[in-house]
């Protein structure tokens, strides 16, 4: 792997050596006695931009879930040489892994820049919290550009469209200084151009980070993604690039061969 | 250009705020009704820190009276034993009564006055701080921990009418001095209002600062995704104690205050029934405003006497139909109902809003209207 010097994403990472990685080894979560996630591997290094993708009921959002500290889980997350597992959520956070919901959940009553002006300050000092805020930080004068807010910056986040919310939770996650960033249906009820932004959004962030995306939109998986993880009843199936996944015949078979050929069937739900 | 616009507003309303408090009423109002405003001050006191925790925080505080009675006992129990002193007596009148020779070693510190007022400033934020980390990183919130304050205030209130050594349901009263300073003298009972005045003063400032702060922008957070705050980094329990401390020290405040101007302090003061009215100004006035709880706070409490003196039980129905028809209509009290009102009034698309929190939250007018009112 060489650097790319525009730092596009590419499947396996672009930063070669000494690049962040997420590694998941064994993780494997049991809601009594029911195992939504079995013995999931993963190997993410920076650069990459992998969505991970399966049927209803198989197990994404709860790899998420387990990495973020949301769900009890056993095995291993190890980010950079730092294990996840056991810590709370807010350190989990505070190391550096960021995540989005399906629903938006920005604070609504806030402006865009109050919004992230929180994202950034997990480690601020008391002295600055108990002071007013005075200007914007360079981090998210660069962040409401990257996401396209800047003309909203002083607007409430509860009048965003439901796009711009989605933006603003990445922008969120942006100032958080967040590597390793799970974005859990991105596009999820977004317009065709709102999705065509999103995915560049993401090729423009995913350059030097490490993405992963929960994503049931085909196309928009197609035309993003550098890297698919497949799961399947709480199981990794498949990874590989787009090609290789639609070709393995055990993905086929999960889609019902529908997907393929293309997904339009599978893309409501969950 | 505008903050320094606001900030001019800011001091204007707080100098109007003090011209009325300090030279206006005491002017305008007979010795009694002064006694009567500096109590309602003290109410005061308590729904600014109430404000901060419930309009802000989202924190349900049910059991202010809890800290309010811990402060007022405090400076109850130093009160009495400089009378007992003055006196030339080992024990307050109470206890010498009820046959007891010697102090009980709880009070013995209280002797002290400075290790009173510390202790009204240490102990009931401690307190709160230790309780909230319990309960804040338990993750108990909501109807649950409103419950929780409340079978506090119930319980404290119960202890202390058990509590022979602290005067039992009587609780302590017939204080003759306030650190030197006979009770009985009109001038001193005006200095005790003005100390009140002061003190609210003091108090919404800092409540004031705290609320525009980054902290108050997270505290909104809190209250409107606590989850979300928490996967932004942050421990919201932290963060909640913070203003779950600081309304706590300003109810032990407003108690310490309670105890001289009123007269007394007893369990009465602290149980179930004072902890709500504490609750129904701040939902009146508008709880998530600067100055909508501490204008609520005095409103009903000045409307109760007012009302009580005529109509005595009936005001009891009154007061609850105005706390329903506020929670079921207003959520946002009197605050939130004159920014209604105002925004209709001047209904254009696209009005310009700078501060959405001070817009929904804050009525940044609200800050003056309640100054010049």
């Amino acid at each position: 792997m060489t650097t790319t010097p525009e730092l596009t994403p590419l499947a396996g990472g672009n930063a070669g050596m000494g690049a962040q990685y997420l590694q998941v080894r064994g993780l494997t979560v049991d809601f009594d006695g029911f195992k939504a996630v079995s013995d999931v591997d993963l190997t993410l290094f920076q650069g990459d931009l992998r969505f991970l993708i399966g049927p209803n009921g198989a197990g994404k959002t709860t790899v998420i879930d387990a990495v973020t500290g949301l769900v009890n889980a056993t095995g291993s997350v190890n980010k950079s040489g730092t294990e996840l597992l056991g810590k709370k959520v807010h350190q989990i956070a505070k190391a550096g892994v960021g995540r989005t919901f399906q629903t938006a959940s920005v604070f609504e009553q806030l402006t865009v820049l109050q919004n992230l002006d929180i994202a950034a300050g997990a480690r601020r000092s008391a002295w600055t919290l108990l002071r007013r805020r005075s200007g914007v930080l360079p981090a998210i004068e660069e962040a409401l550009e990257t996401i396209g807010l800047a003309h909203l910056a002083d607007k409430p986040a509860g009048v965003l469209a439901h796009g711009q919310k989605q933006w603003l939770e990445i922008g969120m996650l942006l100032v958080q200084n967040a590597e390793v960033l799970l974005l859990d249906e991105p596009v999820a009820g977004m317009s065709t151009e709102e999705r065509e932004e999103t995915g560049n959004l993401l090729r423009r962030i995913g350059g030097q980070r490490t993405v992963v995306v929960v994503e049931h939109d085909m196309d928009f998986m197609r035309a993003f993604a550098t890297s698919v993880t497949v799961l399947a009843r709480g199981q990794v199936i498949a990874e590989g690039s787009v090609a290789e996944v639609q070709a393995n015949p055990k993905v086929q078979e999960v889609y019902l061969g529908t997907a393929a050929a293309g997904a339009d069937g599978l893309k409501e739900g969950s | 250009m505008k903050a320094r616009l606001g900030r001019w507003q800011t001091w204007t309303g707080f100098a109007v705020a003090a011209l009325l408090l300090f030279a206006v009423a005491p002017a305008l109002l007979s010795d009694f009704r002064l006694g009567l405003l500096a109590k309602f001050l003290c109410f005061a006191i308590v729904a600014v820190g109430i404000g901060l925790a419930w309009g802000r925080g989202g924190m349900l505080v049910l059991g202010q009276g809890v800290f309010f009675g811990l402060g007022g006992y405090m400076m109850g129990m130093h009160l009495k034993i400089s009378d007992a002193q003055l006196r030339g007596d080992e024990v307050p009148d109470f206890m010498q009564i009820a046959g007891v020779r010697q102090l009980p070693g709880y009070w013995a510190p209280f002797a002290s006055p400075a290790f009173t007022l510390l202790a009204i400033l240490i102990i009931p934020a401690g307190i709160a701080a230790a309780l909230g980390f319990g309960v804040f990183k338990r993750r108990v919130k909501g109807a649950y921990f409103a419950i929780l304050s409340q079978a506090l205030a119930a319980a404290l209130a119960i202890l202390l009418v058990g509590q022979t050594g602290l005067g039992g349901s009587n609780g302590l009263t017939n204080f003759r001095t306030f650190f030197g300073f006979a009770l009985n003298d009109p001038v001193n009972k005006q200095m005790l209002y003005f100390i009140a005045a002061g003190v609210l003063l003091v108090v919404v400032a800092v409540a004031r600062q705290l609320m525009q702060s980054r902290y108050g922008e997270l505290l909104v957070a809190v209250r409107d995704g606590e989850e979300r705050v928490r996967f932004l980094g942050y421990d919201p329990a932290n963060i909640k104690v913070v203003a779950y401390t600081v309304a706590a020290l300003f109810a032990s405040i407003a108690g310490a205050l309670f105890t001289p101007i009123v007269g007394f302090m007893a369990p009465s003061q602290v149980g179930i029934l004072p902890s709500i009215a504490f609750l129904i100004g701040v939902a009146i006035g508008g709880r998530t405003t600067l100055l909508g709880p501490v204008l609520g706070a005095i409103g009903v409490a000045w409307a109760q006497t007012l009302f009580s003196e005529r109509f005595p039980s009936e005001w009891i129905y009154a007061q609850g139909l105005l706390f329903i028809v506020v929670v079921g209509f207003f959520p946002a009290g009197l605050a939130g109902a004159s920014v209604l009102l105002k925004r209709r009034r001047r209904r254009k698309p696209e009005a310009p809003e700078s501060d959405p929190v001070a817009a929904s939250d804050t009525d940044p007018d609200a800050e003056k209207v309640g100054a010049t009112r």
